[in-house]
């Protein structure tokens, strides 16, 4: 009879919280955020924020400050010169009850 | 001691900056005299440091003196300007004094003009626009008191208004109201649509020949209708419960498309975009429709891509705000996406309680 491995259940990845700043190509300047959570999950965050803001920018629909609304998740962000600063929370989701 | 005023030149061409920045120097009030050779530059200096004048020239390249005059005057209503050129057209002269300016001069060609220039320029820098009341581009007066201007004048003309990012036009002919076109509105559902716009900017552009003439109600009768309807909706607005979704005025055809859903309190436009990203964008109330549709698809994208990464699960809202208005972006797997912009007086609770409603009766 082999051994057998218990296999310990994998812990699912946290979603980041804190804050940081980005400047105007995405580059995380600053960062509140645990270092547990993996530096180019920070970053990716960061340039999909400042392309929504470029992007609006280039349509004529510029604005300051924006936020993304997820089901367990939010991303809000203020426009700082090119670049953003970015609070990550999370939210207990919405059960419907039927 | 008194303050020295400050010229800036604006004109594509060296030689004639070098020669007038001379001249200009030898004002008796020895202002400052600055130079630049295109309307970006102009805008750029106007943006970093006070002027108390600004001479342009109105042919240049990429952008021209009317483009220059019409961004300038709207920022700096206190700036005095002198349209220098050497294109007598008048065309252009009606349009740069529509659009605010003091004076228009072609450019000297003797030693008189040229005296008579400085002449104009010194006494210019004399007057004290600051607490001048008046008609400076009409920022005082109402919508209602211009188009009886225009009435009692029985002049012709076509009046531009915008508000924000949208614009709508007024035709008018001998003094009557001949046309209106504003967003996807025209005639007579259009004039009322820009008349219960509370603010914004106005230029008043040539009369345009042989404009096909779709409203028939004198200037009186029709101003007299959209103050009742104004009325009739301020009376709804003080009554509505607290809390509840109100109406705006329903000026929208019921025909539009997207007029339900502008009906809604504080909305300024709305574009809708479908599934299928080749089946285009309906809008209502908003010019570059377009371009904020392709924004708005691939903001929305971005956004969901990145909220499936994280697994932080569906993506329910995007919105934001700047200092012009609100927006909101919301998606439906069937029916597509939804951008809407609302006026940025409405709190921002009441924007993402709004933008619920619109979405609701926009998938239903």
């Amino acid at each position: 009879m082999g051994i057998l491995k218990k296999k310990t259940p994998r812990e699912p990845q946290r979603l980041p919280t804190g804050t940081f700043t980005v400047d105007a190509q995405g580059h995380v300047v600053s960062s509140t955020v645990p270092q547990a959570v993996p530096p180019e999950v920070v970053q990716e965050i960061g340039e999909a924020v400042v392309s929504v803001f470029q992007g609006a920018r280039k349509a004529n629909v510029a604005f300051s400050e924006m936020t993304a609304q997820y089901a367990t998740f939010k991303i809000t962000a203020r426009e700082m010169r090119g670049g953003a600063i970015i609070f990550l929370t999370t939210k207990a989701p919405r059960i419907s009850i039927s | 001691m008194p303050k020295q005023h400050k010229i800036l030149l604006l004109d594509d061409d060296e030689q004639l900056l070098e020669l007038y920045q001379e001249l200009l120097q030898q004002l008796p009030s020895q202002p400052e005299v600055r130079v630049c050779n295109s309307g970006a530059r102009a805008i750029a200096l106007l943006e970093s440091e006070p002027f108390t004048l600004l001479i342009t020239d109105l042919r240049m390249p990429k952008m021209d003196g009317l483009q220059v005059l019409a961004i300038v005057r709207r920022k700096y209503p206190y700036l005095r300007i002198i349209v220098l050129t050497g294109v007598l057209d008048e065309e252009y002269r009606s349009r740069a004094y529509a659009l605010g300016v003091d004076m228009f001069w072609q450019k000297p060609s003797s030693t008189e003009e040229f005296t008579l220039f400085k002449d104009c320029i010194e006494s210019l820098l004399d007057r004290d626009i600051a607490h001048e009341t008046g008609f400076r581009g009409m920022q005082n007066k109402s919508l209602v008191d211009l188009i009886q201007l225009e009435a009692l004048s029985q002049s012709s003309a076509v009046l531009l208004i915008s508000q924000g990012g949208v614009s709508g036009k007024i035709w008018v002919e001998g003094g009557e109201i001949i046309d209106a076109a504003a967003a996807t509105f025209t005639g007579e559902e259009a004039f009322k649509v820009i008349l219960s716009w509370k603010g914004g900017n106005f230029e008043i552009l040539p009369a345009e020949a042989n404009r096909p003439r779709t409203i028939h109600k004198s200037a009186q009768g029709l101003l007299l209708d959209s103050a009742q309807a104004l009325d009739e909706w301020r009376g709804q607005q003080a009554g509505a419960p607290a809390g509840s979704t109100t109406t705006i005025l329903n000026l929208a055809p019921s025909n539009m498309s997207l007029a339900p859903l502008a009906r809604f309190e504080g909305v300024e436009f709305l574009v809708t975009m479908p599934v299928d990203e080749k089946a285009g964008c309906e809008s209502w109330g908003i010019e570059n429709a377009h371009d904020v549709a392709e924004w708005a698809r691939t903001a929305q994208k971005r956004l969901w891509q990145l909220g499936e990464k994280l697994g932080a699960g569906e993506l329910t809202q995007v919105s934001g705000s700047g200092w012009q208005r609100h927006w909101a972006l919301t998606a439906d797997d069937k029916k597509g996406l939804l951008c809407a912009g609302f006026r940025r007086t409405l709190p921002t609770e009441k924007v993402e309680q709004t933008m619920k409603h619109i979405f609701a009766k926009w998938v239903s």
